[in-house]
């Protein structure tokens, strides 16, 4: 990378600003003490929808109310807080049946796993769906390697094209294509479809998906009381991460269809998606819907443009980022049997439809 | 030579004051090329380590399994595994009876050593706490034959020297990786608080 004066001087800039920001502004967030939030949120969960799910306070662990459901293979994923509605807010009927919830960013431990799978497991073993970051891999790893007496799969998902070089790295990381493989798994466990069958086919969803995202600006964990990453006000990180993670470049501030060919082109280049597809247009946690479906207008028009026709599709916040402003896009292709299992019904917080 | 159950509670103690004192150091390093939470997660882990009751336990090496355990159940991350798996190891690999030569010690570090490439696959120049962990037990090793004390001090050098390393280097696993070449020119977190735990180590009276 080539550094000028002027890239200096901008970057002082906004060093500066960051600095300000840091030392006058005060995080601004709806919380009682940032030592509970996590926990607090769970106790707000159970009272809003004790009609599909209980919690387990003590593992921080968010069950199907049904669960166990005799017969049918038990749906677990989880990860660090901070994503909702992911994941507690897929736990129910046709999606998970529990959501292990980590501290805000940072995964959750062995024990909640342990305890999870062998709450949920009805005769027919588990599936763990891990998002590829290295603690929840280690921690569902160690889980799994711990379970006794259940069949335990793991599906590690790794769909963010905006990694590039994914033998020097720790790997493409799991974002979006999660929230689709958790709906479409999910309607497969409720058909009696075996482990192996439902681990097949989250493979398949996970060859198949691919995402990209962009933040315009940082997130604050609670905890921290401060923006993760410094931003300046006229610019974007296109390819970011679920945590603030850095992602391909820093670039300034773009039109939302520059923006939208900036996030498709990457993920078009990637996999051949030409024919039908079901996309999310996801928002980061502080973007608006309605920039959201600007964005999504934009992803219609520049899909169509390739060759590639949106069939099923979310608008909407699904898989976020604390505060943090921008989107992704997920595009996963859709034939009849992913299509069917994704009209199947869903009751959830988060999604539900056809019932 | 004996290791006994109140020599490795005081080296966990040790460790833990001194990943208090720098847990806003740890976390600021982290979230350089991390994500800023190493320092207060491992200080939430070795509260817990602290406060397990070390007059329960009948040898170091049933002490430092259980330690290894508690910091996986609260951790969380990446570090809970990779320190669980160390101390555990470095538990499993000591005698029950606690007695142990220079050689046997050794062994057991590099029992931990060896869980932790296990479980964390991470290699020598990848940045990350292997890059402390390996010349400590290096220099541990040449250090052997003039006893325990000196070969812990060496270790702890060798450890500083292998954190002062991961400067320049481009990470290659966890979080940082993501960095591509802009993780170069930070320290990593997880070298450095390995380092402060060898460091602690050396501090520890094995007679």
């Amino acid at each position: 990378m080539r550094v000028d004066a002027n890239h200096l001087c901008t970057f002082s800039q906004d060093l500066a600003t960051s600095v300000q920001r840091c030392d006058t502004g005060a995080m601004k967030k709806l919380i009682n003490d940032a030592a509970d939030v996590v926990s607090e949120s769970l106790l707000g969960v159970e009272a809003a929808h004790s009609d599909i799910v209980r919690v387990d306070h003590d593992q921080k662990v968010i069950y199907r109310k049904s669960a166990p459901v005799a017969g049918k293979v038990g749906l677990i994923s989880g990860g660090g807080s901070g994503h909702e509605p992911m994941h507690g807010g897929f736990v129910g009927m046709g999606m998970l049946d529990a959501a292990c919830c980590g501290e805000v960013f940072t995964s959750p431990v062995p024990d909640q796993m342990l305890a999870a799978t062998s709450a949920v497991d009805g005769g027919a073993g588990v599936l763990h769906i891990v998002k590829n970051y290295t603690g929840d891999v280690m921690n569902f790893e160690m889980a799994a390697e711990m379970a006794e007496g259940t069949e335990v799969a793991t599906i590690v998902v790794d769909d963010d094209v905006a990694v590039k070089d994914s033998l020097w790295t720790a790997g493409r990381r799991g974002v979006g294509t999660t929230v689709l493989m958790e709906k479409i798994v999910g309607a497969a466990a409720e058909e009696m479809r075996d482990l192996a069958a439902i681990h097949a086919l989250a493979t398949k969803v996970n060859a198949t998906g691919r995402s990209m995202g962009m933040a315009l600006t940082s997130c604050t964990v609670p905890a921290a009381g401060k923006p993760t990453f410094d931003i300046g006000d006229d610019e974007m990180e296109m390819g970011v991460g679920i945590h603030g993670e850095p992602g391909r470049t820093r670039l300034k501030i773009a039109s939302a269809k520059d923006v939208t060919e900036m996030l498709c082109a990457p993920i078009l280049e990637d996999l051949d998606f030409k024919g039908d597809v079901i996309a999310m247009v996801n928002g980061m946690g502080g973007t608006p819907l309605i920039e959201l479906y600007v964005m999504y207008n934009e992803v219609d028009k520049y899909l169509k443009s390739h060759g590639v026709t949106i069939v099923r599709r979310l608008v909407g916040n699904y898989i976020t980022s604390l505060d943090m402003a921008g989107a992704s896009v997920t595009l996963l292709k859709a034939d009849d049997e992913i299509l069917k299992l994704w009209d199947a019904p869903v009751l959830t917080a988060g999604l539900r439809w056809g019932c | 030579m004996q290791v006994t159950v109140s020599a490795v509670a005081a080296w966990m103690t040790s460790f833990a004051d001194v990943v208090h004192a720098n847990a806003a150091y740890l976390t600021e390093l982290d979230s350089a090329i991390g994500d800023a939470d190493h320092g207060a997660n491992l200080d939430r882990g070795m509260k817990a380590v602290v406060a397990l009751d070390a007059s329960t336990f009948d040898s170091a090496s049933a002490y430092l399994k259980k330690a290894g355990m508690t910091l996986v159940s609260t951790v969380g991350g990446a570090s809970g595994p990779l320190y669980g798996t160390l101390f555990m190891r470095i538990g499993a690999a000591l005698p029950a009876d606690g007695e142990v030569t220079p050689a046997i010690l050794g062994d057991a570090l590099q029992a931990g050593l060896d869980g932790i490439v296990a479980r964390g696959k991470a290699l020598v120049g990848d940045k990350t706490m292997v890059d402390a962990l390996t010349p400590a037990i290096d220099a541990y090793r040449g250090a052997e034959s003039q006893g325990v004390p000196a070969a812990l001090a060496a270790a702890a050098k060798g450890a500083a020297d292998g954190r002062d390393a991961t400067i320049p280097l481009v990470a290659r696993k966890g979080r940082a990786s993501y960095l591509g070449e802009r993780s170069a020119g930070h320290q990593d977190p997880g070298a450095t608080s390995v380092t402060m735990l060898m460091e602690s180590a050396a501090a520890m009276h094995v007679g």
